[in-house]
């Protein structure tokens, strides 16, 4: 089983050479510290960044350049600033490449739900649905069940939708599972997970087709 | 030069009044129009609606709004940084609309740049899209999402002059150049307002057409929000 830092090395290497890519809040922040670095890559933040480095030195904090988590960051060569028009164009017209974002609920026909729990002070959606409607290449990143055990890979959604039939593929601490049209596809286990402890923790339809690898991180 | 210029804040707001709609720049606490906001305190106009990605903190930026009670409605993508926020949100004093961070940018480019609507597929088959006029295109579904209204916009800027020409700083300049020109009157404030002349037509952000009136703003507190560092090795 994976901790929260295993699933990011595994999405990581789903980042390929010349990649421009959007990382969410939570698991999907930590993608970036595990990307090869021998290939070229540059992190947009939608809040108005191309080119995202790591947080500053101390002391080097600048109140003008933070990240869509409004946490302070640096930038690396070759970065460039933008208003938040232009920053949803490079997503909505499809010009990165990949976007990894956390999720409450995926269900097997691609649909996710991350932004509003009933009953709870809701937040709000923030870029999530600009993303999920746009990407092209979407990854989810979160744990394979809730804190109550309950499977977090559905049928259907229960929660209010983000973004309908739009995830791809989803790395939890189980396992590298592909959204099909027939439902979830098993492509990878983690290190010492069973089939059927996977199985067990999804609800949604789950495809097994002959001998599932273990993921190599 | 059609002079811009205005002396202060105060100058800077008049016509503003009760129950009038406010686009206001900035994300999170980055790039905020912090005095035009301080003046909306200090004047004590109410029941405003406030197109604005955030809602502040507690004590400060719109927060400082919300603690008087002068926010009647708030069109935001994100909000909650705030516990009297979600108290008054709570009570069913402030009416609260959320929407996408995406179509909130379109809805102010689409006001600035004259198109009474946008098709965007964000939202389609949430509860985002529900009331709303759907199409298809090229087999993709889309929502339709209007232009906003506003009375004014207030922006921050880093660099301006007197003819209204904006420079943005960094991440600073988020929201604030598709707000200008997308209210009856564009407010942009900066941290300063140099000599007509001194800025390089080539590094323009937001053309003077777009701003009505403009001033530099005093004591810019610049607040960061989350402070986070990396430690030498």
């Amino acid at each position: 089983m994976l901790d929260k830092i295993g699933i990011a090395k595994r999405i990581a290497k789903e980042v390929k050479n010349g990649y421009y890519v959007n990382l969410g809040i939570g698991i999907p922040t930590l993608v970036a510290n595990y990307v090869c670095k021998d290939i070229e890559v540059e992190f947009q933040s939608e809040n108005g960044v191309l080119g995202m480095g790591p947080f500053p030195f101390e002391g080097e904090e600048d109140a003008d350049l933070i990240n869509a988590g409004k946490q302070t960051i640096t930038t690396l060569e070759g970065a460039s600033f933008f208003d938040s028009a232009t920053s949803f164009s490079m997503i909505r017209g499809k010009h990165v490449q990949l976007t990894i974002l956390g999720a409450m609920e995926v269900s097997h026909n691609g649909d996710i739900a991350n932004w509003k729990i009933p009953g709870y002070m809701v937040k709000g959606m923030g870029g999530a649905m600009d993303l999920v409607a746009s990407a092209e290449n979407i990854i989810v990143a979160m744990m394979h069940t809730n804190k109550k055990g309950e499977s977090k890979l559905l049928k259907s959604c229960s929660l209010p939708l983000t973004g309908v039939g739009c995830v791809k593929r989803v790395v939890t601490n189980l396992a590298v599972l592909e959204v099909s049209i027939d439902g979830f596809k098993l492509l990878e286990r983690a290190p010492g997970v069973t089939v059927e402890t996977i199985q067990n923790a999804t609800e949604g339809h789950l495809i097994v087709d002959g001998e599932v690898p273990e993921m190599d991180i | 030069m059609i002079n811009k210029q205005v002396p202060n804040a105060k100058k800077a707001l008049k016509g503003l009044t009760d129950g009038m709609t406010l686009m206001l720049g900035g994300f999170g606490l980055c790039g905020i129009p912090e005095n035009a906001i301080a003046e909306m305190v200090a004047m004590d106009v109410k029941k405003i609606t406030c197109i604005s990605n955030n809602a502040g903190v507690d004590n400060f930026g719109l927060g400082l709004l919300l603690q008087k009670h002068q926010i009647r409605k708030m069109v935001s993508s994100y909000v909650g940084e705030n516990d009297e926020f979600e108290r008054q949100m709570l009570s069913g004093e402030l009416e609260v609309e959320l929407i996408p961070q995406g179509t909130l940018a379109e809805r102010c480019r689409a006001a600035q740049a004259g198109f009474p609507a946008i098709y965007t597929p964000a939202g389609y088959g949430t509860e985002v899209a529900e009331g709303k006029e759907t199409r298809e295109f090229d087999g993709k579904m889309y929502i339709l999402e209007t232009a906003f209204k506003a009375d004014f916009s207030f922006v921050k800027a880093w660099k301006g002059d007197a003819a209204g020409n904006l420079i943005f700083k960094a991440t600073a300049r988020n929201f604030n150049p598709n707000m200008c020109g997308a209210a009856t009157i564009t407010v942009a404030e900066v941290e300063e307002l140099v000599p007509v002349g001194s800025l390089d037509p080539n590094q323009i952000h937001i053309p003077g057409i777009f701003v009505q009136r403009i001033f530099e703003g005093k004591g810019y507190e610049k607040r960061i929000e989350k402070r986070t560092v990396r430690q030498k090795i």
